[in-house]
């Protein structure tokens, strides 16, 4: 079959959905790649580069939607897009599914089937196509240039011959998959970064990445986030409060804020006041990461830059992806071409819809004919739920537990010693007096070897092995008692036993001796 | 020399064998243990040839049968490789089964002359004890000693009523006994010594690859009891003190290697692997393969490695390409340990002779405990041809066969990665939870290809 990637025509979008080296892999799943001509013109992907890999460049949309079977591209289609579909033919892109009910009746009405990659559930084995999190995870690196790009001074502190420059103090609002990319970038470059998220178990991640976790002290049960698919739940208005409060007493401090704060199928929340960015001194920045939804902050205006009465610059940007062109269009096409060996379990170039997939089902909007959006919940959750833990012991249990143990051990010893005392007291009953000598030697020389085995060290087990095994060889001493006797077969059986026990006395020692010999410290 | 200077001599000797095994609590005091061993055996050995009870004649059988048997002895010892030491200790402990059972047929026919009473009865009963605990040592050890080297096949070998089969040797050996006792004739004793051949070499058949450390361990303690039977048997106390040294050496050595599989010595013993007790937990995610490049530039950033060895190392004889590894690592400053499970390879302390011989440093091969907890700090572990002692289901799975069983945590570290040739379950059969982890990758392959692929790559 054949894979075709338009141009964007959405104005400013500058990535692609195929790059040369996804096309190369799509090509060993079996698949033809066309691209339309210019395609990748922004992502610094040249027609030139993609004839090189075996790439068909056609010359415009209309053609490239007729000769495809499968459509790949980054943003929803447009209404002239839609028109172009035909039955039968796969759309692979971001759909929005949920605000863009009209759009997915017109392309169901056409007969395509719509993968929507920004539905691919959250569960692991999805996570190499979930595009989602690319994409985050660059917006969250290009908020902190964007930021930089915007603020007068350097991020790292330093002391130069010129005076001393304090670091820069960056606070991150919400630790998704954005906001630890925002910490990476902004702890690398030397600032001192704090992070807050309403979601507690997320204070880990932020603290691997280097930032400080701005501690909450707030007695309410968190939801954990695994209810909602890792994603963070609206919040209780007298939470809400405690946050606020805690950011005003942050603001007047903080050079640098970037906001990534969502909550999924909501408008974003507003945490970022104005009378914060008025507490803020001149000069300082906010990038405001959710201002495709409204903003975190009073003041975004989408896809805006402005300057507030007291200097702070507020950013608005929606396309950062975009800005990145090259380096979101290979995650994105990476994703796509995962996406599609998912589709294609044969490797034939024959594209598998599997609706029982629980990705696939996931991710899939429209199949034919049928809307399918939205999709019943995975069979597997995203994140595993805690168990709420066992209260611990406390010490006196502990003890009682301890002094319980050790009562049983003492009175199982005890039991031992008494059968044992009475087992001696009936051999010794029958027994003669010169076995009884020897069975005294015997016994001590079981608790000697108990005591002394006990202390050596496991890793020289082996040569313990070896080395008991030469000493076990002093059955030789019998067969020499027994090789004076007269007797032919006497005679021969001890020989042999003189034989062999001296096989294994000297080659146990001298095994044990050429082992310990390699044992050397460094 | 007078009885006196023998007995003499055997104090010495005894003394010498406890300070011998004491030394190997730590590698360097073993190196002059192993001389306190030999000396106690020459003193041992000299002292018995020159002493009474010994005709002028036999010494000139002796000697050539002494000179004999050190020459094959010292030509074995030079000659073995590391990674087939459970192969030679097997093959030992089978002679000394043996001797065994010469020396008790001898005294069955050298007969009860100047005995009387009780002593009559306690020696037949020490004859038949001796010949029998010999008998299996001997064809238990030749049996272990086949499926150590390849030789048999190393799965179970599961009879039916197999249970009721050792019970009926078992009594029918006592019966025997019995009519010994009672001069039914020497008959009695050699049916015996067929029924324990055939009962030693059932009992280790019966017991599957993975469980040969301890097979191996119990039989040096039956070794160990063979021999204090035949001191009994001769009135010999230094043989009886060698005995019962080695023999509680051996099962202290079982009990730690059970210990370590969470498993009764019994369930052991009795063979075969215990069955699950319910449905496996489903496993989610998928294996993900990785490959020599990204393998080694992993470890070129990382700060920390855990290596952990198992019997598949050994089997592909990857222990100088780990050594090298290693190396090369440490001499770019990273801190680079192992992680010995007790139970990893087929013998005791496989892994840490076989790292030795391959000269990595004692000091970085730690054991379970010492280096559990610091997998979290770890950057990456590189699993090594092991299975079992790695896998998460023993704590997560509380429906897993090897349920309970103490293992390496290696998944706690930031990244693992294992080498296996290809993508099914080990020995046990049991599916490692390990392999489908988010942190893990897998290498397919050859361990000693893989290796000696990522060398090339790291300079």
């Amino acid at each position: 079959m054949r894979i075709g990637t338009p141009k964007e025509i959405f104005p400013g979008e500058s990535r692609v959905a195929m790059t040369p080296d996804s096309a190369i892999q799509l090509q060993k799943l079996g698949y033809e790649c066309l691209i339309e001509k210019g395609a990748g013109e922004h992502a610094r992907f040249s027609d030139k580069d993609y004839k090189a890999v075996g790439v068909k460049v056609v010359a415009n949309a209309t053609s490239l939607f007729k000769e495809s079977d499968i459509i790949a591209k980054v943003r929803p289609p447009e209404d002239a897009e839609v028109k172009r579909l035909r039955e039968g033919q796969t759309l692979i892109s971001f759909f929005y599914p949920a605000q863009n009910t009209e759009l997915m009746e017109a392309a169901n009405k056409k007969g395509a089937h719509v993968i929507a990659m920004d539905m691919v559930p959250r569960i692991s084995r999805a996570q190499k196509m979930d595009a989602l999190s690319s994409m985050a995870n660059i917006a969250g690196y290009r908020s902190v240039m964007e930021a930089g790009n915007n603020f007068g001074r350097f991020f790292t502190g330093q002391i130069t011959a010129a005076g001393k420059v304090p670091p820069a103090k960056v606070l991150i609002v919400g630790a998704g998959v954005a906001g630890l990319a925002a910490i990476g970038a902004a702890t690398s470059l030397g600032a001192m970064v704090y992070a807050f998220d309403v979601r507690p178990e997320v204070a880990e991640q932020i603290e691997s990445m280097g930032a400080k976790f701005v501690y909450l002290d707030f007695d309410e049960v968190q939801t954990d986030g695994a209810d909602t698919g890792g994603y963070a739940a609206p919040s209780s208005p007298e939470f809400r409060e405690k946050q606020l409060a805690k950011f005003r007493e942050l603001a007047p401090e903080m050079d640098i804020v970037i906001t990534t704060a969502l909550i999924p199928g909501r408008d974003a929340p507003k945490l970022w006041l104005e009378d914060m960015v008025i507490l803020q001194k001149p000069g300082s920045v906010v990038v405001d990461l959710a201002a495709e939804r409204g903003g975190n902050c009073d003041l975004t205006i989408m896809d805006q830059k402005i300057v507030s009465e007291n200097g702070v610059t507020v950013i608005g940007y929606t396309d950062f992806p975009s800005r990145m062109a090259a380096q979101s269009s290979t995650l994105y096409s990476t994703n796509i071409r995962h996406m599609l060996t998912d589709l294609t379990p044969n490797k034939d170039g024959k594209l598998k819809h599997d609706m029982k997939d629980d990705v696939i089902r996931g991710a899939t909007a429209t199949h034919k004919g049928k809307i399918t959006f939205p999709p019943p919940p995975p069979k597997i959750a995203a994140i595993a739920a805690k168990a709420p833990s066992a209260p611990l012991p406390t010490a006196e249990e502990i003890l009682a537990k301890e002094a319980e143990i050790m009562k049983k051990s003492g009175a199982q010893q005890t039991g031992l010693l008494v059968f044992g005392g009475l087992l001696m007291l009936l051999i010794g009953a029958y027994a003669p007096a010169s076995f009884m000598q020897h069975f005294i030697v015997f016994v001590l020389s079981c608790f000697i070897g108990f005591q002394v085995i006990w202390n050596v060290s496991h890793s020289l087990h082996t040569p313990l092995m070896a080395i008991t095994n030469a000493i076990s060889g002093i059955i030789i001493l019998g067969a020499l008692l027994q090789i004076g006797n007269n007797g032919f077969i006497i005679t021969v059986l001890a020989s042999i036993s003189v034989l062999i026990a001296m096989i294994n006395i000297v080659g146990g020692f001298m095994v044990t001796r050429r082992m310990l010999q390699m044992f050397q410290k460094s | 020399m007078s009885i006196g200077i023998v007995t003499a001599a055997y104090i010495v000797a005894s003394v010498l064998f406890i300070l011998a095994l004491g030394g190997l609590s730590n590698q360097e005091k073993a190196k002059r243990a192993v001389w306190y061993g030999i000396v106690g055996m020459g003193l041992a050995v000299l002292a018995t040839v020159f002493g009474p009870g010994i005709g002028g004649w036999s010494l000139f059988l002796l000697v050539p049968l002494l000179g004999v048997g050190a020459f094959i002895g010292m030509v074995v010892a030079k000659r073995v490789e590391m990674t087939e030491m459970p192969q030679l200790v097997a093959a030992l402990h089978s002679f000394v089964g043996l001797a065994a059972v010469f020396i008790g047929l001898n005294s069955d026919i050298i007969g009860t002359s100047g005995l009387m009473g009780a002593e009559i009865a306690i020696h037949e009963v020490e004859v038949f004890l001796g010949v029998f605990i010999g008998a299996i040592t001997f064809t238990g050890s030749i049996i272990a000693y086949g499926k150590l080297a390849g030789k048999l096949d190393g799965k179970a070998l599961i009879l039916p009523f197999r249970h009721i089969l050792n019970a009926g040797a078992i009594v029918l050996s006592i019966i025997l006994l019995l009519m010994y006792m009672n001069h039914a004739g020497s008959w009695t004793l050699y049916l015996m010594l067929l029924i324990a051949f055939a009962l030693g070499a059932h009992l280790v058949a019966a017991i599957g690859g993975a469980d040969m450390p301890v097979v191996v361990s119990m039989l040096n303690s039956y070794s160990g009891w063979a021999a204090a039977a035949t001191g009994f048997l001769l009135g010999n106390d230094l043989l009886i003190v060698t005995g019962a040294l080695v023999g509680s050496s051996g099962a202290i050595l079982s009990y730690i290697m059970c210990k370590a599989m969470n498993r009764s010595f019994i369930s052991v013993i009795l063979g075969g692997f215990g069955g699950a007790k319910g449905p496996a937990m489903e496993i989610d995610g998928e294996m993900i393969a990785t490959d020599f490049n990204s393998v080694a530039s992993q470890l070129l950033e990382a700060d920390s490695v855990v290596i952990i060895p198992g019997y598949g190392m050994a089997v592909a004889q990857a222990q100088q390409s780990v050594s090298e590894l290693t190396r090369r690592l440490r001499d770019k400053g990273k801190i680079v340990r192992f992680a010995i499970h007790p139970v990893a390879g087929r013998l005791p302390g496989h892994m840490n002779v076989l790292l030795a011989e391959a000269k990595v440093p004692y000091d970085i091969v730690l054991e379970m405990d010492e280096i559990n907890d610091d997998f979290p700090q770890t950057d990456i572990a590189i699993v090594i041809g092991s299975n079992d002692i790695v896998n998460p289901a023993a704590q997560e799975d509380p429906n897993s066969p090897i349920a309970g069983m103490p293992v390496l945590e290696c998944w706690k570290a930031k990244s693992v990665i294992v080498s296996k040739r290809g993508q099914g379950t080990g020995y046990s059969g049991i599916e490692n939870p390990l392999f489908f982890k988010e942190n893990t990758r897998m290498l397919y392959g050859d361990a000693k290809a893989s290796l000696d692929q990522i060398l090339q790559l790291i300079n």
